[in-house]
């Protein structure tokens, strides 16, 4: 006689687990089968399509009720098993008592919803099954329907690509700093959100919901932001959680899953279990692939036969029509990467080799070789003899890249950006552009975005043979072969805001850069873009991230700002007893004017800011590529000979440029008289009082190099000199290349140049200091107050962890 | 033997940042690379003592900010021409957090 086996769950672990009984022996158990939904099994990965109407639900049945009647499955649809009696070895339902003799748990996954208020209101709607895609479409009859999505994963992001295309407006918001953070990296992650806005989806990354908010139904959900997007319906994609009640209630051995051997055994040995609702070897699987797997070493199981469980490799891809991706593999342990990327065609490669082994894949864009890629991760191949090569993909091995660029047909196009072939390039190289600047110069190949500067460098070696000489890399560091001024001009004509897009746009030979390009992008997007471009504080050098000067034993360096040089008896005495207070070893006075506290512990700087604080002082911004200081003289206050007021316009002009970030430092100097004691004629910018008005001149400089600054404008009144100084500083900050001080920017545009932008020009004058202010705007503030305050001090300040008190063991 | 320490949660250090756990041996560096890679090495350069923890994170290395040298955070080495090491300590991420292996950090005598 068989014996009875009951299955709770009508899934598609369970689903697979069942035929590959049946195939193995039809007649070993007679099977019960109930499941929470009032139907039988569908290919559940696929509702994102029935969600797109690309498919409809009888395209993704499984098993239908002849496939069951046909195996002789009993089947309990539309009803939930409520309680597992193991002593009795029955299960309790709403129909009644079913005993067992082999009972499997394949109860799956719910959405995990976040705990905040409203998120039980009605219009609330997870992703799991063919109801909830009904509730969705319901929804999206409705003319101009909003939906916000939870969640920027693969599930979030499938259901955004179907209810877009079914015509809805929808928004998401994304916890993570960029889409699907498990699978992808912040490349591939850019890409994939470029694609997805292209298509009029919204997406908001770091968004932390506050609530959900609705009277008798949802009507927007609200961030910490403050911000609020109105929907009709919210999506819950923020994750899923093994449905373990079962487990948990009946005793069984549970952890984020119940746990199972590697015959996928319960801790009970007549109850197995399979699905996402399991955890084997501390992992819990969401994907179809490793549950189809568990599902056959189940059905040996069952029929006494050994079978084991073995961990795979799982890939991601996204099924969303015309976004090719493709993720696998563990980032885990790899330190050595290749990345290729192609900006003009939106393709990005990363491998990650550890050992000459591929152990980690994301793909996007192209993914036309990503199983071929995925076999060599599987075997463990060692690569070390197709490495050259290996990011080309299949099609490129076994030729070399010079051979490679020989093959090519001369209307091959070299330079996309200016419509360029490989005969033009050939043509101009036999006329005797030999290397790659006169190229460039005659044909315009690469003289754009300078991706194809490679190629370019291809085709002359293979045109040349031997007389070909490898030019010296012109890039800023190893990661690019763009200079600074390539740079700054893609960041403004492409509109890049951000890491990800710049390093993607520009073709960055590695996935995050490095400490030499890191910085001056950020600063170029600061620049560029001061109201939408989130200031990147990992990009940061330690002393602009801390606010402080970093000394050689560790310590800092704290200098409040002091403007124009005054100062007063409250002021002094407050830096007195910060310095008692804080036992500071030195106290400095700088050529600045102003007032250096050496050797500060990193610990005791915001405490000891917040004390400066109070008594109304601010950064001293000493340790910025910024405006440091406007160093004065008394002028007309006491001074005999002072022609102006030289202290008052030190003090105006120090309080509209603080805060603002250049290139690299910037000081100024104003002398009330051609004495010149503030030495304003060293200084990047520097003014001198006469009785007549005012002379500004620029690009001084006392360090390395020693230089007189050069006249710019005179000027008569106060007013005038700010504009002057402001455009002046402005124009730097818009075109210089990052540390380069004025002097040396100034010599490579030429001061006729300045003048002309700055002096000549008045409507451009005007333009400048307007957008000087608009950057103003957000940076015009102490950062010291800001990190002074209390929400800093565990995120940031205070050591991660202290192990000094641990017991030794 | 391994002595797991739970000594934060992941989300505790900013991608492609750093920050210290206090031991009687020093200060050491906990790193959080952009894709979520941690690893823990002593936070003081080779070369002259500088605070790795405060450098710029990019792949898994980081410039110290002193003089920019550049450590390999999975094998604790200069990278480049400079030669020097550092300690590395044995770190994984579970359920988002972040467990330090103390074995070495508890056990090797105060004095």
């Amino acid at each position: 006689m068989s014996q009875k086996l009951v299955v709770i769950g009508a899934g598609m672990a369970s689903g697979k687990m069942l035929e590959e009984l049946f195939e193995l022996d039809a007649s070993a158990y007679d099977v019960t089968l109930f499941g929470a939904e009032p139907r039988g099994n569908y290919n559940r990965i696929m509702l994102s399509p029935v969600l797109s109407g690309e498919k409809a639900y009888e395209d993704i049945i499984t098993h239908d009720a002849n496939w069951y009647r046909g195996h002789g499955v009993n089947c309990r649809f539309n009803e939930a098993v409520i309680k597992i009696d193991r002593k009795q070895k029955r299960v309790i339902s709403a129909g009644g008592v079913t005993n067992y003799d082999k009972l499997v748990i394949a109860t799956g996954s719910a959405s995990f919803f976040i705990p905040v208020e409203g998120n039980d209101l009605p219009g609330v709607i997870r992703f799991r099954d063919l109801d909830d895609v009904e509730a969705m479409l319901v929804a999206a009859k409705k003319p101009a329907g909003k939906v916000v999505i939870i969640g920027g994963g693969l599930l979030g992001l499938e259901a955004a690509a179907a209810l877009n295309e079914q015509g809805m407006k929808v928004t998401v918001l994304h916890l993570m700093g960029h889409l699907m953070e498990r699978q992808l990296d912040s490349a591939a992650g850019y890409l994939l959100q470029k694609e997805l806005e292209s298509r009029g989806i919204r997406i908001i990354c770091n968004a932390h919901t506050n609530a959900i908010v609705g009277g008798d139904k949802v009507e927007a959900v609200l961030l910490d932001d403050q911000s609020t997007h109105l929907a009709d319906i919210v999506v819950m994609a923020a994750g899923i959680r093994p449905e373990v009640r079962l487990g948990i209630e009946s005793g069984l051995h549970t952890e984020r899953g119940i746990v199972v051997d590697d015959t996928m055994q319960t801790s009970d040995p007549d109850i197995l279990a399979v699905g996402e609702c399991v955890e084997h070897d501390d992992t819990v699987y969401g994907l179809v692939a490793p549950l189809y797997d568990m599902a056959k070493v189940l059905a040996r199981t069952l029929l006494g036969e050994a079978a084991a469980f073995k961990a795979p490799e799982v890939s991601t891809k996204l099924k969303v029509t015309g976004v090719d991706l493709f993720s696998v593999g563990d980032f885990g342990e790899d330190h050595e990467e290749i990345v290729f990327r192609d900006p003009g065609l939106g393709v990005y490669k990363r491998i990650t080799l550890n050992n000459n082994r591929i152990v980690g894949l994301v793909m996007y864009g192209d993914t036309s070789d990503s199983s071929w890629f995925f076999d060599k991760l599987k075997s463990a191949e060692d690569i070390s003899d197709i490495r050259g090569a290996l990011i080309y993909g299949s099609a490129a091995q076994g030729i070399d890249p010079l051979t490679a660029v020989a093959a090519m047909p001369e209307t091959a196009e070299i330079c996309g950006c200016n419509g360029v072939c490989k005969g033009t390039i050939v043509a101009a190289i036999n006329g005797g552009a030999t290397d790659l600047a006169a190229i460039k110069a005659v044909t315009k190949a690469s003289a754009s975005c300078g991706s194809c500067t490679g190629l370019v460098e291809q085709v002359l070696a293979a045109t040349l043979g031997d007389d070909f000489v490898a030019p010296a890399a012109a890039g800023i560091c190893g990661c690019t072969d763009l200079t600074h001024e390539d740079i700054r001009q893609i960041i403004k004509s492409r509109g890049l805001k951000s890491m990800p897009a710049a390093m993607q746009e520009m073709g960055w030979k590695t996935s995050c850069g490095c400490h030499v390009c890191r910085p001056a992008l950020n600063y170029y997007m600061i620049a560029e873009y001061p109201l939408d471009y989130a200031d990147d504080l990992q990009s940061r050098f330690v002393n602009e991230r801390n606010h402080a000067n970093i000394q050689k034993d560790g310590t800092y360096s704290v200098m409040p700002r002091m403007w124009g040089g005054m100062t007063t008896p409250d002021e002094l005495r407050a830096i007195a007893d910060a310095a008692d207070k804080y036992n500071v070893p030195a106290v400095h006075v700088t050529g600045g004017q102003r007032i250096d506290l050496l050797g500060v512990k990193r610990e005791d700087l915001p405490a000891m800011w917040a004390d400066l604080n109070a008594a109304g002082m601010v950064s001293g911004h000493a340790y910025s590529k910024g405006v440091r200081t406007v160093k004065t003289c008394v002028g007309t206050d006491f001074c005999r000979f002072g022609t102006q007021d030289s202290t008052g316009l030190g003090i105006t002009l120090e309080k509209i440029l603080w805060g603002s970030w250049t290139p690299h430092k910037v000081k100024l100097g104003v002398s009330g008289c051609p004495r010149n004691c503030a030495e304003a004629t060293c200084k990047d910018v520097g003014i001198i009082c006469v009785d007549s008005g005012y002379e500004v001149s620029v690009a001084g400089a006392a360090g390395m190099e020693l230089k007189q600054t050069v006249a710019l404008a005179k000027a008569s009144t106060e007013q005038e000199v700010i504009d002057l100084t402001v455009a002046f500083i402005q124009l730097y900050r818009e075109s210089a290349a990052y540390l380069d001080r004025p002097y040396k920017w100034v010599a490579k545009v030429g001061i006729a140049w300045v003048i002309e932008q700055v002096v000549d020009d008045a409507v451009n004058r005007a333009a400048l200091c307007e957008r000087f202010e608009i950057s103003q705007s957000v940076y015009r503030k102490d950062p010291w107050a800001e990190q002074a305050k209390p929400e800093y001090q565990p995120r940031k300040w205070a050591a991660l962890a202290d192990l000094t008190l641990e017991a030794a063991q | 033997m391994s002595n797991w320490i739970d000594i934060a949660a992941l989300d505790d250090i900013p991608p492609r940042g750093a920050r210290v756990v206090k031991t009687r041996l020093g200060c050491v560096a906990i790193f959080r690379t952009i894709d979520d890679q941690v690893f823990a090495i002593d936070d003081a350069c080779p070369h002259k003592k500088g605070p790795l923890s405060e450098g710029i994170v990019h792949g898994n290395a980081v410039t110290c900010p002193l003089h920019n040298w550049v450590i390999d955070l999975e094998t604790g080495m200069a990278k480049g021409a400079d030669k020097g090491r550092v300690n590395t300590y044995e770190i994984r991420v579970e359920n988002g957090r972040i467990l330090l292996d103390g074995s070495r950090l508890l056990a090797r005598s105060v004095a």
